[in-house]
């Protein structure tokens, strides 16, 4: 008995003594940077493009992105790599292994979670599930229901990151597949309205969570012009509030910067999309500090 | 106070703390372009190889032979590349049509821009393939009334290009392009038959402004891909003896 009491008194001990020293940390102003990266559309595109190609000669490869990579992670360890699906179908690499090649690269460059895009059914839902092995990453769509595929348990809503203290909410959303994929590929998967889906997704995160950085993962289309009722990534951002960055696909928009658009309750957030192919790697850094008050505008964006 | 309420009182405080102490104050964002300037990563590259040497190795393995060099633009109402197409997706989706329906596929239409490359005369490869078709789409056949085969031979004669068609169609237009005649294996087209004509997926959805698909009796997808109908073709012949013929032609008087 005597020595359990000794154990109890000393943990409460370490308890106080671990606490006064991050309440000294904290109170001392300090800057957490948390870096977001991410690709979408690369479509199979593993290696460069060859010289002689007509548009985007020399760019590109998936080696090169890891060496880019790693350099930013060396920088800051609290980053995390996302993808915004159609990571499947558009070189031989996908005909011959069925992105077999394309996960475990991906997990080789240590991606932390991606959705998914239409593409990413070409083979079929079950040619989806039969490659899940080779991903050593998640995957998150809040909007596609898979209750009743062979995807069910293995796709999550979303999902929460914590790095160095700062709570990451990521959830994900895909495009309407009706008259975009056969149905006979993607089978029973149902597809719900993907702006009540994020207003769940952002008041969870919010709310249950504490997440102190919400982050869509969208594969919907960054915007429809000839279009304007179809639901796309500036719309999402304008009827939606608390999140903090749309990360895009499916349009393979070039955006030379994120664009700021003002949320349902005029705050800002920020809409990203870079292109296709593993042309470009989008960087999005957050800057977070301790003992400063919330500006009635928000945060400073720099793009 | 015990100990552990101690402890839930800290965390507490701890918790409230965390709360109140991160604000986002600033938010910088980019992209990076991925060019020659960043050097790739050694154990990446060295683990791509061997798939990209078997890819290699399977897109340029021989399969059958081209005594002379192809081009679409060889013709004006029907050319022998486009004229080997439609016939290979006759060929090897009727067997496959056959098989599931029992019904026999009467003719093929494919499009004229769907032909991205042409056949060089030498050895054929999967490579040759995919030059000639890189996009996904797929064989599908269309029962169709004889009316609407008559709306497309409508098309065929505005378009003035040779599209594809499969050597059981014959179509005759006049020398200032009117339509003239057409036959499906021989017979007059008649409005009230109902003829199963194989085409892509891309043309069925109204690819090219071909609007006849629609409205339609049936749809049979048959999930075979156009480059994988040429593989298979090209697999089932040593040298390909592809011709320009008269299934397609205009009056020249």
């Amino acid at each position: 008995m005597k020595r359990r009491q000794f154990i109890q008194n000393s943990t409460a001990a370490t308890a106080l003594l671990g606490l006064s020293g991050l309440g000294l940390q904290s109170f001392a102003s300090e800057t957490k940077k948390i870096t977001i990266l991410h690709t979408n559309d690369v479509h199979s595109h593993i290696d460069p493009f060859g010289p002689d190609h007509k548009r985007n000669a020399n760019k590109g490869g998936v080696a090169r992105r890891a060496t880019l990579v790693e350099s930013i992670r060396k920088e800051n360890p609290n980053t995390l790599l996302l993808d915004a699906g159609d990571i499947f179908q558009g070189t031989p690499y996908f005909n011959y292994y069925g992105g077999e090649l394309e996960f475990k690269l991906m997990s080789m460059l240590k991606y932390d979670l991606a959705t998914i895009g239409n593409h990413d059914f070409d083979n079929g839902i079950d040619g989806l599930y039969a490659q899940l092995p080779h991903a050593k990453f998640e995957f998150v769509s809040a909007n596609y229901d898979f209750s009743n595929t062979v995807m069910d348990t293995h796709v999550k809503p979303y999902k929460v990151f914590v790095k160095n203290g700062i709570k990451i909410g990521v959830f994900g959303l895909g495009i309407q597949l009706d008259g975009l994929v056969s149905k006979n590929m993607y089978k029973e998967t149902v597809y719900n309205d993907p702006i009540e889906i994020a207003q769940d997704m952002s008041r969870i995160l919010k709310e249950e969570h504490s997440c102190d950085l919400i982050i869509c993962l969208s594969h919907i289309g960054y915007n429809y012009k000839n279009h304007p009722d179809r639901v796309s990534d500036l719309k999402l951002a304008k009827t939606t509030k608390d999140i903090d960055l749309i990360i895009g696909g499916h349009t393979h928009t070039f955006l030379p910067k994120p664009t700021i658009e003002k949320n349902s309750v005029d705050k800002n957030v920020l809409v990203n999309q870079v292109g296709a192919y593993g042309l470009y790697l989008g960087k999005i850094d957050f800057y977070f500090e301790s003992g400063k008050e919330v500006k009635s505008n928000g945060a400073t964006i720099i793009v | 106070m015990t100990i552990k309420h101690l402890l839930k009182l800290c965390f507490l405080i701890f918790i409230f703390s965390c709360n109140n102490d991160k604000t986002l104050t600033k938010i910088e964002g980019k992209r990076i372009e991925i060019n020659e300037d960043i050097a790739s990563d050694s154990v990446i590259e060295a683990y791509i190889k061997p798939y990209r040497e078997n890819v290699n190795k399977n897109l340029d393995s021989v399969i059958s032979y081209a005594p002379e060099t192809y081009s679409k633009s060889d013709g004006e109402l029907n050319t022998a590349i486009g004229n080997l197409m439609a016939d290979a997706v006759f060929e090897e989706s009727n067997t496959i049509f056959q098989k599931r329906t029992g019904k026999t596929i009467d003719f093929v239409l494919l499009n004229h821009g769907g032909i991205r490359s042409i056949i060089s005369k030498g050895n054929l490869t999967s490579r040759t393939a995919y030059e000639v078709m890189p996009f996904e789409n797929s064989v599908v056949v269309v029962a169709l009334k004889g009316e609407q085969v008559m709306e497309m031979m409508e098309y065929l004669s505005r378009a003035k290009r040779p599209h594809p068609v499969s050597k059981q169609l014959q179509l005759t237009l006049e020398k200032d392009f009117e339509f003239k005649s057409a036959t499906v294996n021989g017979k007059p087209i008649d409005e009230n038959a109902i003829y199963h004509v194989a085409t892509n997926d891309y043309l069925y959805s109204g690819g090219d402004r071909m609007v006849f698909f629609h409205p339609n009796d049936s749809l049979y997808v048959l999930d075979y891909k156009i480059r994988n109908v040429l593989i298979d073709y090209f697999k089932k012949y040593d040298t390909i003896n592809p011709q320009k013929d008269n299934r397609f032609i205009k009056l020249s008087n």
